[in-house]
């Protein structure tokens, strides 16, 4: 008997297949916990050492199917694991008295926080020595190791949610497709599940019932998984596995009438950029230039800066590169910008705000974009952040300018940018509006938080009204440019509706440039304003999705 | 005992590879080695066989280490071991 969960489907495809768990994570043991009853300190020190040495094993048989950086993680990892200055402190505390499981714990911990107090590079290593930990500790316990389950046969990934971590070691050509049962729209499983292809179903409450093994169809295009598919799921299945293969980007988005949307790529780095303009990215939309220095503890130099930049400028000689500013704050903290004890981060200090806080770092990032622009053939544009109010844009515009940047724009994030879009194109050059926040604070609704899922989509028509109000602006302000650069324009049903709304660019991972490039093309620019005014009339999100997607045929042809 | 210095030629200091490297090269040795920056009392220095004693050392591009080693074959496995730490894993 079949049975259906439903949640939200976030990126296209339909497959079956069998159900791998992420496993729980691993509860800290309690501290200084007794040895188990009728064991002694030999005996744990035993199981101890065994369990260490078992992890080892495993982690030495990952790096030999492995190759380069991650063979290389993965045999440090090893040799972590069964170190012997770290399995001397814990037998030490075994020989007081103390269990296995704690005495593993708590020495690491004491590892991981010398570590951490050294920074930079061998403070990152500190997580992989709470990595070798959680193993050893699962060992101990005899549950599943930690991370994503190790298969020789593809699967299908279901989670409770999946951190940065857990989707940078995920393998597509193992994965099939990803079900969690929290997350939202936004979330990190969504943006992975885009960026590699996959079919993913987040925010589906009933699959934390799925086991290892069940059989499930998972349906990213309608947000359904259904355990003991039926026929009916084996022809969608097999339809989506039939379905036409796109076409490549020609390197030309346009509508069928010829109207030109210029597709633009979202790269963090220049090999990023690379991959975007073998894609036929007609140009950047958004370089995250926080994905260059996350990670550091103080400010990068400018010779760190003006190559990072350069190297995605090489890239698009001749071609538009907007870069935007540091995007500090929230789930991006920079030491050296972001104050982490704020209550209440997605409103704090972030963004173009922490300009205030830390007078100077956009200075010295905009006259490194200006060296590194002259040294390069690319059209660089500049925009900032998390703006708010008119005079943000013009202080902003005002100090590219002194930097020698022709180009400046802001981000259209916070609804009262886009309701004064008009008198914020009165002092800068054109906008660029991010879907992501822009949802989350029309909709009041933390984008990482699973059970806000419904509220946190960008079909919400309050959204697309926004998207709407920030068009008329750019009209009235005499018809500057209006690009999105959120995770929407990636959605090919939802970028037809955008440049029905007036949006005159879309910048995606490249992944999404043949999907949506594909989807434009078949309806012309009144048709797109049709559609764009029955999302913006629709009483739901779902109802506007479902409204539009019936009108273009074409989805299904090519299984999106 | 044996004693020999060593400069650190990895450009990032002794982080996960190059410590990786020298830490699977010591354990294999046939005698116990140790590691201690230069000028730190020898009954400080760690276990050199230990990947972690070895990135909590610290050791930083440049910088100069001691081994030490006691027992049959020290010398020359210290000459071996401290060619490791002179050499640029990450220009490999």
């Amino acid at each position: 008997m079949s049975q259906a969960f439903t949640g939200v489907g976030v990126s296209a495809g339909r497959v079956i297949g069998s159900v791998r768990r992420m496993p729980e994570p691993i509860l800290p043991p309690a501290d200084g916990a007794p040895l188990p009853a009728g064991s002694s300190p030999e005996a744990e020190a035993e199981r101890l050492a065994a369990a260490a040495q078992a992890v080892a094993a495993q982690l030495k048989e990952r790096a030999a199917q492995a190759t380069g950086d991650a063979q290389a993680v993965l045999k440090a990892t090893a040799l972590m694991a069964s170190d012997r200055t770290l399995l001397k402190s814990a037998t030490k505390l075994v020989a007081s008295g103390t269990c296995a499981e704690s005495a593993i714990w708590e020495a690491a911990d004491a590892v991981a926080t010398q570590l951490s107090a050294l920074g930079g590079y061998m403070a990152e290593r500190a997580g992989d020595v709470l990595d070798v930990r959680a193993r050893i500790v699962a060992q101990l316990r005899g549950v599943p190791a930690p991370g994503i389950p190790d298969s020789d046969e593809p699967f299908i990934l279901a989670a409770v949610d999946l951190a940065p971590a857990d989707t940078a070691t995920l393998d597509p050509a193992k994965v099939l497709a990803l079900v969690t049962s929290d997350g939202g729209p936004q979330s990190h499983t969504a943006i992975i599940a885009r960026s590699l292809g996959l079919p993913a179903v987040v925010a589906a409450p009933g699959t934390t019932a799925l086991a290892d093994g069940d059989q499930v169809f998972v349906d990213g295009i309608d947000g359904l998984v259904i355990a003991d598919p039926g026929a009916a799921e084996e022809h969608l299945a097999a339809t989506y596995a039939n379905r036409e293969e796109l076409p490549e980007f020609s390197g030309n988005g346009q509508l069928s009438d010829g109207h030109h949307v210029p597709l633009l790529a979202n790269v963090g780095s220049g090999v990023d950029a690379q991959l975007a303009a073998a894609a036929g990215a007609e140009g950047v939309g958004l370089l995250r230039t926080e994905f260059c220095f996350l990670g550091k503890d103080k400010e990068p130099t400018r010779e760190e800066q003006v190559e990072a930049y350069g190297a995605v400028f090489a890239a698009f000689g001749g071609r538009k590169v907007v870069v935007r500013t540091l995007d500090a704050g929230a789930d991006k903290p920079l030491p050296f910008l972001t104050d982490a004890s704020e209550p209440n981060p997605a409103l704090g200090v972030r963004g173009y705000r922490t300009t205030l806080a830390s007078p100077g770092v956009l200075e010295r990032q905009l006259e490194a974009i200006a060296q590194a622009a002259s040294e390069h053939q690319a059209e660089v544009w500049v925009m900032a952040p998390m703006i708010s109010i008119p005079s943000e844009a013009q202080q902003f515009a005002q100090l590219a300018k002194a930097a020698g940047l022709a180009t400046a724009g802001t981000m259209i994030e916070v609804p009262s940018a886009a309701m004064l879009s008009g008198q914020i194109l009165q002092r800068c050059d054109f906008v660029s509006i991010g879907t992501n926040d822009l949802t989350q604070y029309t909709m009041a609704a933390d984008r990482q938080l699973g059970a806000l899922a419904e509220l946190n989509d960008p079909w919400q028509p309050a959204v697309l009204h926004m998207v709407a109000a920030t068009a008329a602006g750019a009209k009235a302000a005499g018809g500057k440019p209006v690009g999105v650069c959120g995770e929407a324009a990636a959605d090919p049903a939802l970028a037809v509706v955008l440049v029905g709304l007036g949006v005159s660019t879309l910048s995606m991972n490249k992944r999404a440039l043949a999907p949506v490039a594909a989807v434009l093309r078949t309806v012309d620019l009144a048709t797109a304003q049709r559609l764009a005014q029955l999302a913006l009339d629709a009483e739901s999100a779902e109802a506007a999705r479902s409204a539009v997607r019936a009108q273009l045929g074409e989805l299904d042809r090519f299984g999106l | 005992m044996a004693e020999r210095t060593a400069i650190i030629g990895s450009r990032v200091g002794l982080h996960a590879r190059p410590a990786a490297i020298f830490a699977e090269a010591a354990a294999e040795a046939p005698v116990e080695v140790t590691i201690a920056h230069e000028g730190e009392p020898a009954d400080e220095a760690l276990d050199a066989s230990s990947i972690l004693s070895l990135m909590g050392l610290g050791a930083e591009y440049g910088s100069t280490v001691v081994l030490r080693a006691e027992g049959e074959g020290a010398e020359a496995v210290l000459e071996q071991l401290a060619a490791i730490l002179e050499t640029d894993h990450d220009a490999e």
